[in-house]
């Protein structure tokens, strides 16, 4: 039924181009049912968006090869979850997913954030609608998830890359970061739109930030996982463009939820908060661009179309936009209060943000030089590791130690002797990390060891906050210790949560710094019955191994793994040869030592004609910890989501002359 | 048969869509109220309350961050009398204010 899954598409376009006429005349002339109506065409743009990607879908799972899209990326022998997840396997059912996706959050937006004022929603719907037009414009004139063609007897199957477990959460957790940014950039701009620029628009998208922010988190660790287990090359992360693309959008959020603090505690950094609403939601739009333009070729970009020019057009279009109209609403955006102190906590956020930001735009640069000495000289130039590598540690290592000092200083100033005092105790327990690991010999890689050492004084600094502050809870309610760590954590839920999220950043700098500096890697070419020596690990090839799955022929080693003498572990290294796609993928094989964090990582490179193998075995020290710092970085970041039925009661009544009636 | 199906179910996607986006106006023209903008007195009380929670808020965060021992007695007593300070004028010109809105609603 491709002509249903046109028309509710038509229908969305007609929607979102309503929700932008209507909803700019009904604010612009406070026409209420004007400016209802078009709250509504935004919600019914959602269901159009969600028929059309219910169509897309029964095709994808009863191989209705008539599709165009259904006969490109999946095949009859393809697994039902493949064919799924077929639906973001290509350009087409991508840009449908990100309109859907949109219109969800953006139908959503509208309807629960209405305490947030009548007259702010009525200009934030035509700014979604401007967003919304586009995308549905993209998949109704440009691409189109529904072309239709003869019907092949067999479909060309899914990218073998993409048949991953990581590949059915990694790409919509990225969208729903990405698209999730589209939510504050439209409070935003409908805050400088009709001239409320209270803080309105930040506590109504304050939570949807945060959830933003976390799927873009979660999604990228995913993605490395996923490039660690499949891509085969031992690494997990490569300064891909379209890595990066997913990195920028969320650097500029973390700066941004930074920096809103500030706003909220002291009235200060307002224009730059704006900026940074433009740019996370710019660079999410930039993201999508490098991923599904087809300008850059990457691992990650599966597609190429003709998509590109419409999106640069956009992007220009967003930022020239939103830029003029930010200048236009300067005088509004004026601070009352100033830094008082160099030394204060609204200080270390501002050195906090100008890193982070620093990072961001020094990644953009990486990305985007290539695509510009192209254009320009005609001359293809990549940028590699060291580039990254060396803004990384130039820029990551003072932001991982800013964490640490940061919720040791009080708001306003602090004086030294205060803080001479609160920093002895973390400071003295990363000194004494550092000093522990150059006696244990970790001295050979000198960022690695500041890394460890920054790591330890951070972690002190979190044990300390909850350590002192279930301490002040406990002998100010007289609770016991377990029920005033829970009254601290669930009071301040913000704060703790945010520890919590820096923990887990800990983790990963940890994870990063031991898997990066401190690897061994071996290849060598063995027959059966041949061993290779790694570290303290010996590997011996045993056999060879061919059998039929249901869409590849997997060809596996046999590999027994001794340690001390004894043997730990019988790994299956091999590769996979994929008949319909006509691609061959390695299959890695990978032992996990939970106890100590470390991976022995084995690739078969080769399967030689006369039945030696050449292997490759990486050990890689504590890269385990990544992904427990997901798991953690999920826990800080819902505890941080969490409502907060005090704070929602007063900001009621703060906002409650101001909001409709429902 | 099929074809003809889908464009029957997508006139009616569109039948519906309209008829939803419609609603507001369907309702009895008394509902049209227009779109109300804050006034000036309403927007400084907000601006005001800001003020106040914020200076609330920090009041509360110092007088924590001095429990846990972060913040130093010397530190404390130069902070507190500030916010102190910042909290009531705040407060006090919240009441003002709402004085002002009560005349002036005796009045009209």
């Amino acid at each position: 039924m491709p002509e249903l899954g046109r028309a509710a598409l038509v229908v969305c376009f007609g929607l979102a181009l309503y929700a932008v006429g209507a909803g700019f005349w009904g604010a612009h002339t406070r026409r209420r049912r004007l400016a209802l109506s078009a709250q509504n065409a935004l919600v019914a743009a959602f269901l159009s968006a969600a028929v059309a990607a219910g169509v897309l879908l029964v095709a994808l799972i009863t191989s209705d090869f008539s599709f165009t899209y259904v006969s490109a990326f999946t095949s009859r022998e393809l697994p039902l979850t493949y064919k799924i997840t077929a639906l973001w396997g290509g350009q087409e059912g991508s840009l449908l997913l990100w309109l859907l996706v949109l219109t969800g959050y953006g139908a959503a937006a509208v309807l629960l954030d209405r305490k947030a004022g009548r007259e702010l929603i009525a200009w934030v719907v035509p700014v979604l609608g401007v967003v919304a037009a586009f995308f549905s414009m993209l998949v109704v004139f440009v691409a189109s998830p529904f072309a239709t063609h003869a019907a092949p007897a067999d479909g060309l199957g899914l990218n073998t890359s993409l048949q991953s477990p990581y590949m059915q959460a990694h790409p919509p957790l990225l969208y729903l970061g990405y698209v999730g940014l589209t939510v504050p950039f439209a409070f935003a701009m409908g805050a400088l739109l009709s001239g409320r620029t209270d803080e309105r628009w930040i506590v109504a998208t304050r939570r949807w930030t945060l959830a933003a922010w976390m799927f873009l988190g979660i999604g990228q660790l995913l993605g490395a996982k996923w490039a660690y287990e499949e891509v085969g090359w031992g690494g997990y992360y490569a300064w891909d463009p379209v890595e990066n693309a997913a990195l920028m959008p969320w650097l500029a959020a973390t700066a941004f939820l930074h920096s809103v603090m500030v706003q909220e505690k002291k009235g200060m950094l307002k224009v730059w908060n704006m900026l940074l609403v433009i740019l996370a939601f710019s660079l999410s739009l930039f993201g999508t661009f490098l991923t599904r333009s087809g300008v850059l070729s990457s691992i990650h970009s599966f597609t190429e179309g003709s998509i590109g020019p419409w999106f640069l057009g956009f992007i220009c279009f967003v930022v020239a936009g939103s830029l003029a109209l930010l200048f236009r609403r300067l005088p509004l955006l004026r601070s009352k209060t100033k830094l008082e102190s160099l030394v204060s906590r609204e200080a270390t956020f501002l050195y906090n943000n100008l890193l982070l930001v620093a990072l961001c735009l020094t990644i953009l640069w990486g990305v985007t030089f290539p695509i510009l000495s192209e254009a320009v000289r005609g001359e293809s130039v990549t940028v590699g590791r060291p580039y990254y590598d060396f803004f990384l540690r130039s820029f990551g290592l003072p932001l991982l130690l800013l964490m640490g000092i940061g919720p040791l200083v009080a708001w306003r100033r602090a004086s030294l002797r205060s803080l001479g005092r609160t920093f002895l105790w973390p400071f003295a327990f990363g000194l004494v990390a550092g000093g522990g690991l150059v006696a244990a010999g970790a001295g050979s890689s000198l960022p690695g060891l500041i890394a460890y050492t920054f790591a330890a004084f951070v972690t002190a600094t979190i044990v300390l906050e909850f350590a002192r502050g279930t301490a002040a809870r406990r002998a100010l309610a007289g609770e016991p210790v377990p029920r005033a760590f829970a009254s601290l954590v669930a009071r301040n839920r913000r704060r703790y949560g945010g520890y919590v999220v820096h923990a887990a950043i800990v983790l990963l700098a940890i994870g990063v710094a031991g898997s990066s500096a401190y690897d061994t890697s071996h290849t060598a070419r063995l027959a059966k019955g041949q061993s290779l020596k790694v570290r303290d690990y010996t590997l011996v090839y045993r056999d060879l191994r061919r059998t039929r799955a249901q869409n590849a022929v997997e060809t596996r080693a046999t590999i027994d793994v001794y340690r001390g003498g004894d043997r730990i572990a019988v790994m299956h290294p091999g590769k996979n040869n994929y008949p319909v796609e006509q691609q061959i993928s390695n299959e890695v094989a990978i032992r996990s030592d939970w106890l100590t964090g470390e991976d022995l990582f084995l690739i078969t490179e080769q399967v030689n004609p006369n039945g030696t193998i050449d292997f490759k075995a990486i050990i890689n020290p504590l890269v385990n910890l990544i992904w427990l710092a997901g798991v953690v970085f999920l826990l800080g970041s819902v505890v941080t989501l969490w409502p907060d039925a005090r704070e929602e009661r007063r900001l009621a009544v703060r906002y409650g002359r101001l909001a409709p009636e429902t | 048969m099929l074809t003809t199906a889908a464009l029957v179910l997508g006139g009616l996607l569109a039948v519906a869509a309209v008829w939803f986006v419609a609603r507001p106006f369907l309702r009895s023209p008394a509902s049209e109220e227009p779109l109300v903008e804050p006034g000036r007195a309403e927007r400084e009380r907000l601006a005001l309350e800001e003020e106040r929670d914020r200076a609330l808020a920090a009041l509360k965060e110092l007088e924590f961050d001095h429990r846990t021992g972060k913040v130093s007695d010397d530190d404390y007593r130069s902070l507190v009398g500030e916010l102190r300070r910042a909290a009531a004028d705040a407060l006090r010109a919240l009441d003002r204010g709402r004085g002002q809105i009560d005349v002036r609603s005796r009045e009209g």
